[in-house]
């Protein structure tokens, strides 16, 4: 019962009771197992999906639907508590990866693929790719010049100069892009949920949003190659890290 | 040796085990990473005497020689040894919050038991670079790493795939490969001065 007032939703008095009666409810009634599971490239994503019309057009619905499918009634100290964020298949995991990186104005990312089952996986595991992945690029450019001198005599010029010159006009168009992608999937997914609010309000959230992204990539991209030093990456990474957890749950 | 799924034996008994029959099951255990079949071995009678010996192996042979080369960038042997362990805990938990049932110590010893295509990779690197620097040298270096990565991926993927309802088996083995993939950058990248 606890755990029932934690939720947030405590203006829908009816749904929270009708929770509480069915505590273990563990399918989730929105994803339903016989909807098709497989990779549609072509043709945008709400087309092969019924449920999506009705919940994209009905707010309240929506939100009633989101309700009732809510299985976190474990206490947060249970082991159980966590396991709820994890129920994710392998094929909704890819779906919501691509939505995130081919964003579809209209198209809401949290209504098309989250709904009421929001996971930790993919967060989590991306950050995690993403800290290995800064701090292996960025040791690898140094671990390039360092090869380039103890082997060839006649190429660390040519590599240096090639290297540094393409690396920082190619790293950083690659990043502006990176950061427009991601920039609008986030603020058209917020966009709704936000709207509702005062508007001065929406438009700070935003704006904070973008800000601290752009920051991150910006930061990412002039600390790790420019001045690569293995030994500060672990704990500058986990910091960072923290930052975008904290940056994505705001 | 293990009765029970969890206990690794009775440390109450009068007499100590032999130490002869731990190190017999240590080894029955590396032959069963090194040639990999669909057997219970290593999840019936785990233990963590074998992860420990490689870890620390591992972590022993690429710690930097000397205080003045730290610039380069190695890692230290802390650092190998909590970037080993701690991997090896958040890939369980991650298992183990996906659904899937094995224990978090069986799990832990099928991940550190099969470091050990790793840590054999490591051995041959390091004799490769008492040989002189060049490409060639670094290729067969990149050729024995990538083999032995693989070897691992595939070793503790007969392990752990069937712990998981096949819905949910590459989200388990992910975490896996990014492990594998950290460690075997460690080993490649290592340079003694």
């Amino acid at each position: 019962m606890a755990a029932v007032d934690d939720l947030q939703f405590e203006e829908f008095g009816i749904a929270a009771t009708s929770l509480a009666a069915n505590p273990d409810a563990t399918t989730v009634n929105i994803e339903d197992p016989g909807e098709t599971p497989k990779h549609q490239p072509g043709p945008p994503r709400g087309s092969g999906r019924e449920e999506d019309d009705e919940l994209l057009g009905n707010d309240d619905s929506d939100k009633t639907e989101l309700l009732a499918g809510q299985k976190k009634s474990s206490p947060f100290w249970t082991f159980e508590y966590y396991q709820t964020f994890f129920d994710v298949d392998t094929y909704q995991v890819f779906d919501r990866i691509k939505g995130s990186l081919l964003p579809i104005p209209g198209k809401n990312f949290v209504r098309l693929y989250i709904r009421s089952n929001p996971d930790l996986y993919g967060p989590f595991w991306i950050c995690a790719t993403l800290v290995f992945a800064i701090a292996i690029s960025g040791n690898l450019s140094n671990f390039l010049i360092h090869l380039g001198e103890k082997t060839y005599h006649y190429v660390p010029e040519f590599r240096k100069i090639l290297w540094i010159i393409p690396q920082k006009a190619v790293r950083w168009i690659l990043v502006m892009i990176a950061l427009g992608i991601s920039g609008s999937v986030l603020s058209m997914t917020f966009w709704p949920a936000v709207r509702e609010d005062n508007r001065r309000v929406a438009l700070a959230t935003i704006v904070t949003i973008v800000l601290l992204h752009m920051l991150l990539s910006v930061g990412c991209l002039a600390y790790f190659f420019d001045a690569p030093e293995m030994d500060h990456l672990p704990t500058t990474t986990a910091t960072l890290n923290q930052t975008v957890a904290a940056a994505k749950s705001s | 040796m293990a009765e029970a799924e969890e206990s690794p034996g009775d440390p109450g008994t009068a007499s100590p085990r032999p130490l002869m029959r731990d190190l017999k099951a240590v080894g029955k255990k590396f032959m069963h990473v090194l040639y990999p079949r669909k057997s219970n071995t290593l999840l019936r009678d785990w233990d963590l005497w074998g992860p420990l010996i490689l870890c620390v192996t591992l972590a022993l042979m690429l710690q930097r020689d000397s205080v003045d080369s730290e610039k380069d960038g190695g890692p230290q042997f802390a650092e190998v040894f909590v970037i080993v362990w701690f991997g090896a805990v958040t890939i369980t938990l991650n298992s183990k919050l996906l659904g899937g049932n094995i224990s978090f110590f069986q799990s832990l010893c099928v991940l550190g038991y099969c470091i050990l295509p790793l840590t054999v990779a490591m051995l041959i690197c390091r004799l490769v670079l008492l040989a002189d620097p060049g490409p060639v040298n670094f290729m067969v270096r990149l050729f024995v790493v990538i083999v032995m990565f693989a070897w691992s991926i595939v070793a503790s993927t007969a392990f752990l795939a069937d712990s998981q309802p096949p819905n949910r088996r590459a989200l388990a083995v992910y975490p896996v490969f990014l492990f594998y993939f950290v460690i075997s950058w460690m080993i490649l990248t290592f340079t003694p001065q």
